[in-house]
């Protein structure tokens, strides 16, 4: 096991590195004076500009100025945004809590219902219903996200008038903000009624940034467990008369599961590149929203320190799934 | 292509594979439904001045003043079936003429990102080494980045704009055909033809190229045909975002930026551009599943 999770560790550690260069390189290709692109201001004085310039460090080597720049990403160090002149870091640690909590429920939404519904696919494989789950999933996994927001927001918000359209909580409501969760933050906070109102805020970002990941969920349940049903051990199971709820549920279920939390897990990426589109929508103030305006701000910094926070993020996640998929499969541990 | 196959096929009394695999596209339904539209999608596009009620960019100044909803809607004009836009253009026309850029955008993506990846897998399968280990590296670096973050990411650095939008989509995909090639290339080295071929002299450009390649193409054109899709998809969400072609230009995402903030006065110019979109990905996620059934010797019945 140790062998796997240094050979596993030693894969990730130069991709990492590769993210940084990335990055570095990144900020170099955008047109324009180095400067200008990283203070934000246009036309600086002469003078002005070689101060900058310096206190910067961009007039030493480059490879003086990439190790300075890894060394300060190892410390957390992202630089500082053009337009607050706050942390990239700091930007980006009060946001996040906001996407992550989006996020938690669009995967927990996602699960809850492609989980039994590819069971049930599977289960009743070439019934009605298995043409209904696999033909829905598909149209999920199809969906312009963008696009099935502004329907569900046409249809729940608009005509019925059931749900709130934007942003985390109503204006009525003043929470102090402790932990970022909203949730739980609405919970510590006096107000009556804000805690409900978050759900209520929640409902249909959920749905939008869940969508495909549902789709995804769905499918690969059904085909993991037709898989499993094909075994063996389930023949054995049946020939020994059990019912199918008990061959299903222990039997079947539990060794389909590990393909699927997997999964799961890899969804982290599709889930980040979701909320792109989802906080736009629905003017969620997460990470999404925040690097689609840094952008449009050209705040090239906060671009640059977000984009190596999320690669990180998804790298970690990846190499736990896979961790944890050796660990639940020595089959794959012991592969060379 | 199919000439061939038919004429073939009395003569040497078997059926070619391309027969092969047309036979189970026929079977699955869903595939012949992706198949049926994408045809549809195509006459559309390329006859778009002939089928088009009007030119996308011309505007009636009737649907300026008083708003025309689609025409199953009280206070519509019988001229404009789908309704007109905010501008007073013909919602139809646009969408129809917005076809065009999506199967342009679909196809140059496609192409961009497929000649990349086989190239890059190519090298890395047949040289393995200090080349694989950098590319594939590369290809990792690629994807632990979420595609439209790291498309945004190239746009901005680009600028905005459809050739740009085509442009960084096209390197998200590059590592999916990269690790595809890779992984054909290495199930059909050591196998005797390519032994024999190399016995014969055969060069290693021509190994790559003649001999190991076309063995390759199965799982790429599956690849290729569901990553149309997604190429659509995330060319749309980039240009509802803003930074993929811009304003006038009838594509189907940016239509829908433009239609955002009219979504409770004229709710049609948003609901069809995104219609338009989800069909025409199902579409191509329909043939690129009964693709993958066909030309999957595993997924066989």
């Amino acid at each position: 096991m140790l062998r796997f999770i240094l050979t596993r560790l030693g894969l990730v550690i130069p991709t990492f590195l590769g993210i940084i260069l990335l990055t570095f390189v990144l900020i170099r290709l955008v047109p324009g004076d180095p400067v200008e692109v990283r203070v934000g201001e246009r036309g600086i004085s002469p003078e002005r500009h070689a101060e900058l310039l310096h206190q910067m460090g961009l007039d030493r080597p480059l490879y003086v100025q990439f190790f300075d720049y890894v060394g300060g990403v190892l410390q957390g160090d992202l630089g500082t945004s053009v337009i607050t002149q706050r942390p990239v870091m700091d930007e980006f640690l009060t946001l996040f809590p906001a996407t992550v909590e989006l996020a938690i429920f669009a995967l927990i939404f996602s699960t809850l219902i492609g989980l039994p519904a590819g069971v049930l696919a599977a289960v009743k494989r070439g019934s009605v219903y298995d043409h209904v789950v696999m033909g829905t999933s598909l149209t999920g996994y199809s969906m312009p996200i963008f696009w099935w927001g502004l329907l569900l927001i046409l249809f729940f918000s608009v005509d019925l008038g059931w749900t709130p359209v934007a942003k985390r909580l109503s204006d009525d409501y003043f929470v102090d903000e402790v932990t970022g969760f909203m949730l739980i933050d609405t919970l510590l906070s006096d107000e009556k009624g804000s805690f409900l109102n978050a759900l209520h805020h929640l409902i249909l970002p959920t749905i939008v940034l869940g969508t495909v990941p549902l789709a995804v969920t769905a499918r690969m349940t059904r085909s993991a467990m037709l898989e499993v049903l094909g075994e063996d051990y389930i023949r054995t199971a049946r020939a020994k008369g059990l019912g199918v709820y008990r061959i299903v549920a222990i039997h079947a279920l539990r060794n389909a599961l590990v393909p699927v939390v997997t999964v799961i897990g890899l969804q982290v990426g599709t889930l980040m590149g979701g909320a792109i589109l989802t906080e736009s929508v629905f003017s969620w103030p997460g990470i999404g929203k925040w690097l689609v305006e840094s952008i449009s701000r050209r705040d090239y910094p906060a671009l640059q320190g977000g984009v190596l926070v999320i690669a990180a993020l998804v790298m970690t996640t990846n190499l736990v799934v896979d961790l944890m998929y050796g660990l639940l499969n020595p089959r794959i541990r012991h592969k060379r | 292509m199919t000439d061939t196959t038919v004429a073939a096929a009395p003569v040497a009394k078997t059926i070619s594979p391309t027969h092969e695999v047309w036979l189970s596209l026929k079977a699955n339904k869903g595939a012949l439904a992706g198949l049926v539209v994408i045809v549809v999608l195509v006459l559309a596009a390329v006859l778009a001045d002939v089928v088009a009620p009007y030119h996308y960019a011309e505007v009636f100044k009737e649907c300026v003043t008083k708003q025309c909803p689609p025409v199953w809607q009280e206070g519509s004009d019988s001229r404009f079936i789908l309704g007109a836009d905010a501008v007073g253009r013909d919602l139809l026309s646009r969408i129809i003429y917005g076809s065009r850029y999506s199967l342009f955008i679909g196809s140059i993506v496609v192409t961009i990102s497929l000649a990349a990846g086989i190239l890059f897998g190519l090298l890395s399968g047949f040289f393995r080494g200090t080349v694989d280990i950098l590319i594939m590296r590369a290809m990792d670096i690629i994807l632990s980045v979420p595609s439209l973050l790291l498309a945004l990411a190239i746009v901005a650095i680009l600028g905005s704009g459809l050739l740009n939008a085509m442009i960084a989509v096209a390197i998200t995909y590059v590592p999916h055909y990269a690790r595809l090639a890779r992984a054909a290339v290495l199930t059909e080295l050591p196998k005797d033809y390519v032994t024999a071929s190399r016995v014969a002299g055969a060069g290693t450009l021509r190994l790559m190229l003649n001999t190991v390649l076309p063995n390759c193409l199965a799982p790429l054109i599956v690849q290729a045909t569901l990553s149309f899709s997604t190429a659509i998809l995330d060319a749309a969400a980039l240009g509802f975002l803003g930074y993929g072609a811009q304003a006038p230009t009838p594509e189907w995402g940016t239509m829908l930026a433009d239609a955002r903030s009219l979504i409770r006065s004229m709710p049609w110019v948003v609901t069809f551009p995104g219609l338009a979109i989800l069909i025409t990905v199902l579409a191509f996620n329909l043939l690129g599943d009964g693709l993958r059934d066909a030309l999957d010797p595993k997924l066989k019945r």
